[in-house]
């Protein structure tokens, strides 16, 4: 059994008229969104197998994020299915669950709450997480005193410790000063080398060469190539280079 | 598919909340205190001097009617606005977001004990004396929170498609000040509405704390069932409204 499996999946945003009554918005409450709507991910499928890692590659509103918002479960699918057999860890906006008024202590315990952590494993893992984030002196302090750096090194430090099966980054190794973000790499290869499945948004071809051996490149939410990573990354790169080159796949012709 | 520890989560977004209003207050829990005697205060003034009501422990009526109805609004406001209040959790924290309105009704339940505790200071002061049928207190507390979770399940979601509910929410708990019994008794109810009136979840938990506290009897079953029927199913229909409402959360944030 595969441990995502996305079948058909498409997602669609209703445009949104600037004057709404409310009566289109009771419609909009109770009835199924339409078709006429914009396609953010375009009937997409494709299997993630235990220990694969691959990347999401394309330009700006391609539908990466979208995509990894259906596989966190944080959106459903307007058509088709997304399953996903497994505990995910999520990296995408780091530090999202954070309040600002409470200590980097108490944020600690409420992010890894939110992420799925136990009391014990919470406990146990503590040191770790500190060890980890390098900002074990200010642990104390209210995270308004912190810089953007610090919050997100915190945040990295639990995501990265809860033990999870699935592990979606969307685009954050770029967090921290350089010796972090190194850190980060190791760490992300580390979890990768544990067995982990790894599913990350990058537009760095480098990052996607490091860590992933299959690349999946989405253009205006519909797959355009799905395949060994340096060969999706070199017919992407090509096509930044130049985009009037025809793209690869038939489906685009008929787009 | 978010598997966590339920009560683990609920009871750091509860502490979250008390650590957040408190934190930056010098006088803390007082404030919780000040509202509901304020308000017994003026009351008992105006209806004893000024209206002249000669109604045995009249400080105590207001209280058993003051404390369910603060609580009552002020829980199912916060948890109206508890998903636009936390949209970077809703957007970017894969969990059971039903736990969101859950724990912001459940975060008031401090402010409750604190307000519960001068009610019990009042009673003793007056005269009254505590009874066995307190022991009714949790249970018809425990069917007003279950009511509470289905509303508030249903108006927080609702409220992210519209966002008007947190102002209908308001309207309507001005209009409940005067369908519950606060200011007057349940026999100043007409006869003909009296049956309707108990199906009210808020007066039911004010006539049953009145009975308990002030007549030191059990509440009536008769009441107790509507309140219980009531309560199941708004809790029914609050998740079937969220989890349905749930699915385009994410487009609308």
């Amino acid at each position: 059994m595969s441990l995502i499996s996305i079948k058909n999946a498409s997602k669609i945003f209703q445009h949104r008229k600037p004057r709404v009554v409310l009566r289109d918005r009771i419609r909009q409450f109770t009835s199924k969104p339409g078709k006429e709507g914009f396609y953010a991910v375009r009937n997409i499928s494709f299997e993630v197998e235990a220990r694969e890692s691959i990347a999401l590659i394309g330009a700006n509103g391609a539908g990466k994020s979208t995509l990894l918002s259906m596989v966190c479960g944080l959106a459903q699918p307007d058509e088709g299915s997304v399953e996903v057999h497994g505990s995910i860890a999520p990296l995408l906006e780091l530090g999202s669950g954070f309040h600002m008024d409470l200590t980097g202590h108490e944020n600690l315990y409420l992010n890894a709450a939110m992420l799925g952590m136990t009391k014990a494993q919470v406990r146990e893992r503590y040191d770790s997480i500190l060890a980890f984030s390098e900002i074990a002196e200010f642990i104390n302090e209210p995270l308004r005193t912190y810089s953007m750096g610090m919050s997100l090194r915190l945040a990295f430090s639990i995501a990265v410790h809860c033990d999870p099966s699935i592990v979606i980054i969307d685009e954050v190794l770029g967090v921290g000063d350089a010796a972090f973000q190194r850190k980060c790499h190791t760490r992300i290869g580390e979890l990768r080398n544990e067995g982990r499945t790894l599913l990350c948004v990058s537009h760095s071809p480098e990052t996607v060469l490091e860590f992933c051996d299959r690349a999946i490149w989405l253009h205006h939410g519909q797959m355009l190539l799905d395949g060994e990573a340096r060969a999706v990354c070199d017919a992407y790169m090509q096509f930044v280079a130049d985009p009037t080159r025809p793209l690869p796949g038939s489906d685009s012709a008929a787009n | 598919m978010w598997n966590g520890d339920y009560l683990f989560l609920l009871r750091e977004l509860v502490a979250k909340d008390f650590k957040v209003r408190y934190r930056n207050m010098s006088l803390g829990v007082f404030w919780s205190l000040l509202n509901p005697l304020v308000m017994m205060a003026v009351y008992t003034y105006v209806f004893t001097r000024i209206l002249a009501r000669p109604l045995p422990h009249f400080s105590v009526h207001l209280l058993c009617g003051l404390i369910p109805f603060n609580f009552f609004t002020i829980a199912w406001l916060s948890a109206t606005n508890s998903l636009i209040e936390n949209v970077a959790i809703i957007k970017r924290v894969p969990l059971k977001r039903e736990i969101i309105p859950i724990a912001s009704i459940f975060s008031n339940l401090t402010h409750l004990l604190i307000q519960l505790g001068l009610l019990v200071f009042f009673v003793l002061i007056s005269g009254l004396s505590v009874n066995i049928n307190w022991l009714w207190l949790p249970v018809v507390w425990g069917l007003e929170i279950m009511f509470l979770i289905g509303l508030g399940l249903a108006s927080s979601a609702m409220n992210l498609f519209v966002r008007d509910v947190r102002y209908v929410v308001e309207s309507f708990n001005l209009l409940l000040f005067w369908i519950v019994p606060i200011v007057y008794t349940f026999d100043n109810v007409p006869a003909d509405f009296r049956d309707l009136y108990q199906y009210n979840p808020v007066a039911a938990l004010i006539l049953a704390t009145q009975t308990i506290i002030l007549g030191g009897a059990a509440p009536t079953m008769r009441l107790l069932i509507k309140l219980a029927l009531v309560s199941a199913v708004s809790m029914g229909l609050g998740f079937a409204i969220f989890r349905r409402a749930e699915k385009r959360f994410y487009e609308y944030l």
